[in-house]
């Protein structure tokens, strides 16, 4: 133990003190404690522990505030970027998209890590030897000037904002899962668990805490594959052992693939997307002529003396169809894209591209690339992940804690894909052609919260892949079940989504944060403002902006997690061109590093909005929805805005004079450290 | 001055260097991806196990080359920055 620093020897504990809690749990649940308190003391016991940690950093200081008084050594800030790194997303969906998608979801393994080494070769070091606050203030300082900053702020804000609305979602879904909270509590609680660690002690706290709740993500993520690695396997390390599960999956998918039941029941879902189109395509009368065939079967089953029961059954059917045509345009429409997805062939998971006509696969290979290149940009552009580079005691250290970051981020992505096959393989095995009434528990319990769904359309008694949809959220939530694990595990797998939904929660709300406490009021609208009166700025900004967050989560926007895969695209696009040209080319001018930034977020947005929507009806616009360029989807939008702010910065540089004060800043940057120690 | 020119130029080359590494990893063997998924690497068909393992594998060995790398450089110009 003498080898160990003070630090470590405290995390150590810690981690043996969560396990030996976790341990504690197994017993009593042996014992007859029951799932509902077994998740309460999991809520309890985590979040409480970050309240004390966040007690125990408070802090009034305003470096230790926004950037942890720099004194964060390497590996524990490593361990704290991938706790602010991976998100409720990249622990409870990711696996799941990997499930449904197979290869063509790496592209979300390769994207969030490979961004990493754009931090660690082109920014990290710069920006910590540059030491101030925040990526504004960079922005600001390189180029000068108050616009450049206020554009930086609103892009930080505009990427950050929806991000962070969808953490506290998370916790609402997982809450509500495990614990069986209403989901506006669950929201609240969250609320609760980022403010008790980032409200008293900033960045300093939130620091903290993160590395307390990486290892609690960590163990939480691994746990449940590893055992079920060894049931299936005999080998408790999935990440080895899963190539010889794909295999299996392979010989399961050729031999499930085309028998004659599934071929069958994609023709019947196939006819069902033909009887939709066609609804859509005679209405409004196919909607009126459906409401008369009800009303007719309902006075006749009234002449008869049927069961009050079953006409009670056909009036809420009635009651249900859609009231007006752009109504039942929009459910038939569902439907019809639901039952198409079934009526395909499904794809096999280690399949690259997979696409019947060479076409078809370029347009995936296209998109494969192009989600790659903004996730990475995105991730070497996201401010609340720059900002954790700033608090390493120097530069060297800025440099390493890149390295552990990236380390300790890929624990986690190098899981994920072991989650999806393991699942696949119990899938194909355990479900597919197996009688209804013979399918094993987990999925009763998960259907009944409408995870799971089954639907015997050829009504043979017997599950077809094509009648079971499983929503991706599932697949890490429901292994600890699959495996046959007790309770204690899925209370330790929410404990563990939780962390990843808090600390990246935390890290989001103290970028907004200080963008607009220190970015906008402290530089901008009283630079003389005293440090006493700039924190208390920034805690009720904190405090304003975390309850907004919260207030638009417990909304349930549908969308929120459609919208979180364009903050990559938005934070890409606003600021990678203009950081990478600020510290590599000495001729780029304020003014171009302005337009860039400009034109890379408004075409990104144009994009986006082109290609996903049809009308926004707030703005009065219809009809204007276009064909994407390249067939390139709009989450991959920054694709075009990243390239445009490049082209842009530079064209627009050359004409404009260059800047005399670039070269000094540079110098700084480049060669020597002048930052406030 | 020139002294701390050749220490830019030294450390511009690194970079550029091991970014056309990332690029040529990230972009064009993915590219291949379909193409190479025949060769099989411990059960895994290879484009499979790159974009899965591999290509990570290999961006965490970029960064250590490059810590390692710049430590050189700066203790051959004596930089220091602590």
């Amino acid at each position: 133990m003498g080898s160990l620093t003070k630090l470590q020897r405290y995390y150590l504990y810690y981690t043996g003190g969560f396990l030996s809690f976790v341990g504690m749990l197994a017993v009593l649940e042996k014992n007859g404690m029951s799932p509902r308190w077994i998740g309460y003391s999991f809520l309890f016991f985590t979040i409480s522990m970050y309240a004390v940690i966040g007690i125990v950093s408070r802090t009034s200081d305003v470096s230790e505030y926004y950037v942890a008084g720099r004194r964060v050594p390497a590996f524990f800030n490593g361990m704290a970027t991938g706790a602010d790194w991976m998100s409720a997303a990249s622990f409870i969906g990711l696996a799941g998209t990997l499930y449904l998608s197979g290869f063509q979801g790496l592209a979300y393994v390769i994207g969030w890590t490979g961004g990493f080494v754009l931090v660690a070769l082109l920014l990290a070091p710069y920006l910590r030897r540059f030491g101030q606050y925040t990526v504004p203030d960079f922005l600001g300082a390189r180029y000068g000037g108050n616009a450049i900053r206020l554009v930086a702020v609103g892009a930080a804000i505009l990427a950050s904002f929806v991000y962070v609305v969808a953490q506290i979602y998370g916790v609402g879904v997982i809450t509500s899962r495990f614990v069986g909270l209403q989901f506006e509590i669950g929201v609240f609680v969250g609320l609760a668990g980022i403010l008790v660690c980032s409200f008293l002690g900033g960045m300093r706290a939130v620091t903290w805490t993160q590395v307390a709740q990486y290892l609690i993500l960590i163990v939480a993520y691994i746990t449940p594959v590893a055992i079920l690695s060894y049931n299936v396997t005999g080998n408790p390390v999935p990440q080895l052992v899963y190539g010889q599960v794909l295999q299996q999956v392979t010989q399961l998918e050729n031999r499930l693939f085309q028998t004659p039941a599934e071929l069958e029941v994609r023709q019947l879902y196939r006819e069902r997307a033909d009887l939709y189109a066609q609804k859509i395509m005679q209405l409004p009368h196919s909607l009126t002529f459906e409401r008369e065939l009800l009303s007719v079967q309902i006075n006749q089953l009234k002449a008869s003396d049927a069961q009050m029961k079953d006409i009670v059954a056909l009036e809420r059917q009635r009651r249900d169809l859609p009231h007006d045509s752009d109504e039942a345009r929009a459910r038939w429409e569902n439907a019809m894209f639901s039952a198409v997805d079934r009526s395909k062939p499904p794809i096999h998971h280690g399949e690259a591209f997979p696409g019947e006509t060479p076409e078809e696969r370029d347009i995936l290979r296209i998109n494969f690339l192009a989600l790659i290149f903004c996730l990475t940009i995105g991730t070497a552009a996201l401010p609340h992940v720059l900002t954790r580079y700033y608090t390493t005691p120097t530069v060297r250290q800025a440099r390493e804690s890149v390295f552990w970051s990236l380390l300790f981020i890929l624990l986690l992505y190098i899981t994920a894909p072991a989650y999806a096959v393991f699942a696949k393989y119990e899938v194909l095995s355990h479900l597919a052609d197996i009688p209804i009434t013979k399918l094993p528990g987990w999925v009763a319990a998960w259907a009944k919260i409408g995870l799971v769904s089954i639907e015997d359309i050829n009504k043979d008694g017997i599950l077809q892949l094509a009648e079971l949809s499983l929503n991706p959220d599932v697949i890490v939530l429901a292994t600890p079940e699959i495996a046959g694990m007790p309770y204690v595990v899925s209370g330790l797998v929410a404990a563990g989504g939780l962390a990843a939904a808090l600390s990246t929660a935390d890290g989001l709300l103290l970028t907004i944060t200080s963008a607009l406490s220190h970015d906008v009021y402290y530089r901008i609208i009283r630079p003389d403002a005293s440090t006493q009166f700039r924190l208390v700025i920034s805690k009720s900004m904190l405090l304003v902006v975390a309850v907004l967050a919260a207030t638009v989560a417990a909304q349930k926007p549908g969308t929120i997690l459609s919208m979180v895969a364009w903050a990559f695209s938005i934070a890409g696009s606003a600021f990678f061109p203009a950081l990478v040209l600020g510290i590599f080319w000495e001729r780029a001018t304020r003014a171009g590093a302005l337009a860039g930034m400009l034109v890379g977020i408004t075409l990104t947005i144009y994009y986006i909005l082109r290609v996903e929507f049809d009308s926004i009806p707030m703005l009065g616009i219809s009809g204007f929805n276009m064909d994407p360029w390249f067939h390139v989807q709009s989450t991959s939008g920054g694709l075009f805005g990243v390239f445009a702010g490049f082209l842009t910065i530079v064209i627009v540089s050359l004409l404009t004079r260059p800047d005399p004060r670039a070269a000094s800043f540079l110098k700084t940057i480049r060669f020597r450290n002048v930052g406030e120690h | 001055m020139p002294k701390s020119n050749a220490y830019w130029r030294k450390t511009r080359r690194l970079t550029f260097s091991l970014i056309s590494v990332w690029l040529v990893i990230t972009f064009g063997l993915t590219w291949f991806a379909r193409d190479v998924n025949e060769i099989l690497i411990l059960g895994f068909p290879f484009g499979f196990y790159m974009a899965a393992q591999g290509t990570l594998l290999i961006y965490l060995l970029i960064i250590w080359w490059y810590n390692r790398q710049m430590i050189r450089i700066d203790a051959e110009f004596g930089i220091d920055d602590d």
